[in-house]
């Protein structure tokens, strides 16, 4: 078990070693000087500032500096949790961005990832081999499955928003609400939350029950499942054993997802002008504003990796043949 | 994107097996196939939309009547017969029809290409992994599980906002060196489960190179899982793609569906009703990546007798 944790934890190093340093590398293998070019593509009126803001990059980057020497400052700087200033909002700091902008984007996601995961499964696992169920279930997953995030957000937020006006357009809460521990702040913020998290939690709720639905009928298929049938037992019995089995890869495919209900939630937050961490990406991406667009990776990647860890010691809970030590869990 | 396809593949489809079920005067091996894909409804409606899609975006853009970025139209207009604008115009003026046939193609483009580079990828490390085993299979395995846990997503972003010009292929290429790694470890677990078999001992014996008993002897024992993996990275390819052209990172000097749903968003379309603009893009990647996804599980039920409905 201290083995696979291990293995786990080598890996996750090597994928957030891996990930700061193309962070790192991107703007040193475009062609000229990044910071000339930045300052080409940003109109600075006031030469002041434009100056004070040249001085910041050069310091940034540290350019005259040797290779190693600016990539080993790229660490430290990290580790001092400095990711640099975004140019759009000068003189802010990325840091500071993101830490207003991610309880958004946490806020939306988390919600969307477990009950989507949860309800999915559930719902997978009652369709499966029951034909009239199976019937609505299966092309229902799949059309959801198969919409991209944005468009069921547009959709959405043009049905139920901009026609029927039961729900904000967009915005993370009413404007002219005064922000504080209040039932009418907390009230708006679940209120402008309630369509972004739908549109996530549906695309991927099909994602899940059309996944769980194909596993029990394998499941339900395997020599097991036949000899319990074959001994008279119940088909509840012989399903719970069926979710159980199924269960596993589900937590796997958990892990797997996340990169792409992560990309899910940027787009929604996009449509719906929320202002998570993908709104800020967005305008920083129109207005070239790398620093933000590079902070936020690197916010990304360890939240991903964080999360990861966490399923691997789900994973480890829920199957004990990985606590023995009979198989590495997950497929490592 | 990944959520479906680790799942749908996670207890293939035994070929060998299925041909030892003809028993003694089997029916010819391809003219089961071919009885049991016809009776497969989701089999034939995957392929139908998939190929109807197909067929639109070949003939579209020559029955458009009005260049994708052209303007000239009236600003706004719902669909009309009249010039041409049959899914009407856009806020500036521009022909919906003709960007929508447009963002079609690249749509099959982006599918076919990044679907193509991942599942090659794909191959060669599973194929490699699971045959050489030992070291190499140590050191690809662990490559694997880096790339499968960056979000690749992300790191595409990150890419493609440095990059001043970009091109479909490029994006292609990237969303197909950053989607294998699942298609690689399905396959490093298949080949491991075929490499101990007595044909490919059979094999190893007559003194054959590696590759070629590979590709001769273990590949063709999987074609239809490796079919079906396809065509599940060639629907994610497509669903990625259009996520990072809504973000504002598509290909520059031409117009995919992706940015069409951006375009519209940015321009207020859903407060405007401009409902000819942002309807299509999205329905069409629905119904290419939902009819591949379906079509995956009709093969998967042709393949594998077991899982046919009851």
């Amino acid at each position: 078990m201290l083995r696979y944790f291990l293995r786990k934890l080598f890996v996750y190093g090597l994928t957030f070693v891996l990930a700061v340093t193309i962070d790192w590398s991107i703007p040193h293998l475009m062609p000229g000087n990044p910071v000339l070019t930045l300052m080409g593509r940003i109109q600075i009126q006031d030469p002041k500032v434009a100056q004070q803001l040249y001085a910041h990059y050069m310091r940034a980057f540290n350019l005259d500096l040797p290779l190693w020497k600016q990539y080993w400052y790229f660490w430290v700087s990290l580790f001092h949790g400095d990711l640099g200033t975004s140019i759009l909002q000068f003189p802010s700091s990325v840091t500071s961005i993101i830490v207003h902008a991610a309880p958004y984007t946490l806020g939306l996601l988390i919600p969307a990832i477990l009950l989507s995961w949860y309800a999915g499964n559930k719902v997978g696992a009652l369709a499966a081999r029951r034909k009239v169920l199976d019937n609505t279930v299966l092309p229902l997953g799949y059309a959801l499955t198969a919409t991209p995030y944005m468009w069921l957000a547009i959709i959405l937020s043009w049905t139920l928003a901009v026609i029927w006006r039961v729900f904000p357009v967009g915005y993370g809460y009413d404007p002219t609400a005064t922000r504080g521990f209040t039932w009418a702040f907390i009230g708006s913020l679940a209120y402008h939350w309630f369509l972004p998290f739908m549109s996530l939690f549906l695309v991927s709720f099909g994602g899940w029950a059309i996944g769980m639905r194909n596993m029990i009928i394998y499941e339900l298929e395997s020599d097991y499942a036949h000899y319990l049938g074959a001994l008279g037992a119940p088909q509840r019995l012989i399903r719970k054993y069926a979710f159980r089995n199924a269960m596993l890869p589900q937590i796997t495919g958990l892990a797997l997802s996340l990169g792409t209900i992560l990309g899910g939630a940027l787009v929604t937050e996009i449509v719906f002008s929320y202002p998570g961490l993908g709104y800020q990406i967005y305008r920083a991406i129109t207005n070239e504003d790398y620093f933000v667009i590079q902070g936020i990776f690197l916010f990304i990647i360890i939240g991903v990796l964080v999360a990861n860890f966490l399923i691997d010691i789900a994973y480890l809970i829920v199957d004990p043949r990985t606590r023995t030590g009979m198989m590495a869990g997950g497929g490592s | 994107m990944s959520s479906a396809p680790p799942t749908a593949l996670a207890a293939p489809a035994d070929t060998p097996q299925l041909k030892a079920l003809g028993g003694p005067k089997p029916m010819s091996s391809l003219r089961e196939a071919v009885h049991f894909a016809l009776g497969n409804r989701k089999l034939v409606f995957g392929i139908s939309v998939t190929v109807a899609m197909l067929l639109f975006a070949i003939v579209g853009p020559l029955l458009a009547s009005h260049a994708p970025l052209a303007y000239g139209g009236d600003l706004a207009a719902a669909p009309t017969t009249h010039d041409g604008y049959w899914f009407g115009t856009t806020l500036q003026g521009q022909d919906v029809f003709s960007q929508f046939v447009n963002g079609l193609r690249l749509a099959f483009i982006v599918g076919a290409l990044g679907g193509g580079i991942a599942a090659g990828i794909g191959m060669l490390v599973g194929f490699t992994a699971g045959y050489r085993g030992g070291v190499v299979d140590e050191v690809l395995n662990m490559l694997t599980n880096v790339v499968l846990v960056i979000p690749t997503f992300a790191l595409l972003l990150v890419i493609a906002s440095y990059l001043r010009v970009r091109g479909i292929m490029t994006e292609s290429v990237f969303i197909g060196f950053t989607s294998w790694p699942w298609a690689a470890r399905a396959l490093r677990a298949q080949t491991f489960s075929l490499v101990s078999r007595d044909f490919v001992d059979l094999a190893r014996l007559s003194g054959r190179s590696s590759w070629k008993i590979i590709f001769r002897e273990i590949a063709p024992n999987m074609s239809s899982y490796l079919f079906m993996m396809f065509i599940l990275l060639f629907g994610g390819a497509i669903l990625i793609a259009a996520t990072l052209d809504f973000i504002g990172l598509g290909p520059s000097n031409t117009i995919s569906l992706g940015m069409m749903m951006q375009l519209s968003v940015q321009n207020a379309a859903l407060q405007l009703h401009l409902w000819w603009w942002f309807l299509p893009p999205g329905l069409a990647i629905m119904a290419i990546v939902g009819s591949l996804y379906v079509m995956n599980v009709g093969l998967d039920e042709v393949f594998n007798p077991k899982l046919r409905e009851m």
